[in-house]
């Protein structure tokens, strides 16, 4: 059977953060991502991204990806791609499928960097082509070269809702509305400002109802909410679209961790489901480490900085680092963390996760004293 | 329905004017100036290594809001390419009499022509006058994001923030 020090699963920033960190300490690591290119979305973010000059600010996101890998391949990371990881047994033991071969893999230690995926909306018409999710719109204009449409409503306006919005406009589409159900615009307003600036309206309290078209959509319904998120009758109106693009959220990817017995927790402010993990992001199976996504939805820079305190983390329990060595190494990163979590957008993540990693750290530790 | 960044997705004239970013009237009078249109606390930091000058500090944590040194700031416009949000602009109220120019950064294709007439946008999107462009800096040196100079008349210098015109829908 396959041997390896350290596996991580997904090629994504947290996943190659966490690789490169343990491996620049010694530890030997494979990365197991199923496409077949790594940088999970990284590839697909022509944006500058925000954060501190130090970590790569007004940094597009495909050059950003281009110097993980860079580092990776300085550290010695062997970066296994189109290799599925199906399945995550005691052990740890890996089942992978590359190529429909399947193989098993055994690790001492695995960090597992899934990352999340899009949440669907179902509204009547929302099975027919034209209605995708945002970042699936964003993979075909930015990786694919192919524009999903021409005129586009956008449901929601996080972060994801307005930065594809820009892209498609940038992409020669006309966005011809972003509606978003609260009574605020979700994501940064410098993005929504971009947008405003190109003309395009932002509908606040405004939801889709329907799309309607035959084979493919051509026209959407959106309406009013009330306070209570229900339509306002009479406030329907129809918009000339042939795409609908849903950016209504990401969901952790924790099925791995699900099947392998980890706990796993519920909390609307980190996107639903995603394994209870401690402030090294151990998860509550020895050896098995959460970052990214995968533990509660963010953005990639706490990605990278999650996997780069997991693979500390990982490699301290591989005996790379010493617990001295390792706790000054952490605290470096867990203070740019709490930055990434500052002001008004971050401080509710940051509560949020201040309070999974404290009730899992009091939860490991009274195991550990059975 | 509240006005302001977080409804209608741009600065409101008194947030603008509240914060640390956007220069005072004498110092818009007094010469080219950037003016950082950034009202909301998010981690980001870029502006304050892009100035030579140090004119514009954000320190820690990195969420505050960039600190304009208005007196210190010349004008050079290096910070408007370098902002990730594209929220930082460049007025020079007299470049002409009558005259003023606004740079904005401008991530479409085709860039416009120098010389060329355009239709100047303001911060909703809305047309407010014909501008001429009449700079229009673009390359890797700019990370990408080019960097247009339209000239304006001066009254509505303080409102252009954009062009139309360069997108391929509206053609």
């Amino acid at each position: 059977m396959e041997q390896v020090e350290l596996a991580v699963v997904g090629a994504g920033p947290a996943g190659l953060s966490a690789a490169v960190a343990a491996a620049r300490l010694g530890v030997q690591v494979a990365v197991f991502d199923e496409n077949s290119k790594p940088g999970g979305q990284l590839f697909k973010q022509i944006h500058k991204f925000f954060g501190s000059s130090q970590h790569l600010a007004g940094v597009r996101g495909y050059d950003i990806g281009q110097h993980l890998l860079e580092e990776a391949e300085a550290a010695g990371v062997a970066i296994h791609l189109d290799t599925t990881v199906y399945g995550l047994f005691p052990g740890p033991r890996l089942g992978l499928v590359c190529h429909g071969q399947s193989r098993t893999c055994r690790a001492s230690g695995v960090v597992v960097a899934t990352g999340a995926t899009e949440n669907a909306l179902a509204f009547p018409g929302w099975t027919l082509p034209g209605v995708l999710g945002a970042g699936a719109a964003q993979t075909l204009v930015n990786l694919h070269r192919v524009l999903p449409g021409r005129r586009v409503l956008m449901v929601g306006s996080g972060n994801v809702g307005l930065i594809v919005s820009y892209q498609l406009l940038q992409a020669g589409a006309r966005v011809v509305a972003v509606v978003e159900a609260a009574d605020k615009i979700g994501g940064y307003a410098v993005h929504a400002a971009k947008l405003r600036r190109a003309g395009v309206p932002v509908l606040l309290s405004h939801s889709v109802l329907s799309c309607q078209g035959n084979p493919r959509v051509e026209k959407a319904t959106v309406c009013r909410l009330d306070q209570l998120w229900q339509p306002v009758a009479g406030t329907e109106r129809q918009l000339e679209v042939d795409t609908v693009c849903l950016a209504v959220g990401l969901s952790p990817l924790c099925e791995l961790l699900w099947m392998m017995g980890a706990s796993l927790a519920h909390d609307t402010r980190l996107g639903g489901h995603f394994p209870v993990h401690d402030e090294d992001l151990r998860t509550s199976v020895p050896g098995v480490w959460v970052a990214g996504d995968a533990s509660g939805v963010e953005e990639a820079s706490t990605a990278m900085e999650e996997g780069r305190l997991a693979g500390l983390s990982a490699a301290e329990f591989l005996g790379k680092l010493t617990p001295g060595e390792a706790k000054e190494r952490k605290a470096e990163v867990r203070q740019s963390l709490e930055a990434l979590r500052s002001g008004a957008f971050g401080e509710i993540r940051r509560r949020a996760k201040a309070q999974v990693t404290q009730e899992a750290g009091d939860c490991f530790a009274g195991w550990r004293q059975l | 329905m509240p006005a302001g960044a977080s409804f209608d997705g741009y600065p409101s004239r008194g947030e603008l004017e509240s914060s640390p970013g956007y220069p005072s009237r004498r110092r818009m009078e007094s010469g080219p100036v950037a003016i950082i249109e950034c009202v909301q606390e998010i981690p980001c930091n870029p502006c304050e290594t892009a100035c030579p000058r140090h004119a514009i500090r954000v320190g820690e944590p990195i969420t505050s809001l960039p600190v304009l040194d208005e007196d210190k700031c010349t004008g050079c416009g290096l910070c408007v390419p370098a902002c990730p949000g594209l929220a930082i602009f460049r007025l020079h109220l007299h470049y002409r009499p009558g005259l003023a120019t606004v740079d904005f950064p401008y991530e479409y294709l085709p860039l416009p022509e120098v010389d060329t007439e355009v239709d100047a946008v303001g911060r909703d999107g809305g047309v407010l006058c014909r501008g001429r462009v009449v700079a229009v800096q673009a390359g890797q040196k700019t990370g990408g994001t080019a960097v247009v100079r339209l000239a304006v008349p001066a009254e509505f210098a303080e409102e252009v923030r954009s062009m139309s015109g360069g997108l391929e829908h509206e053609r």
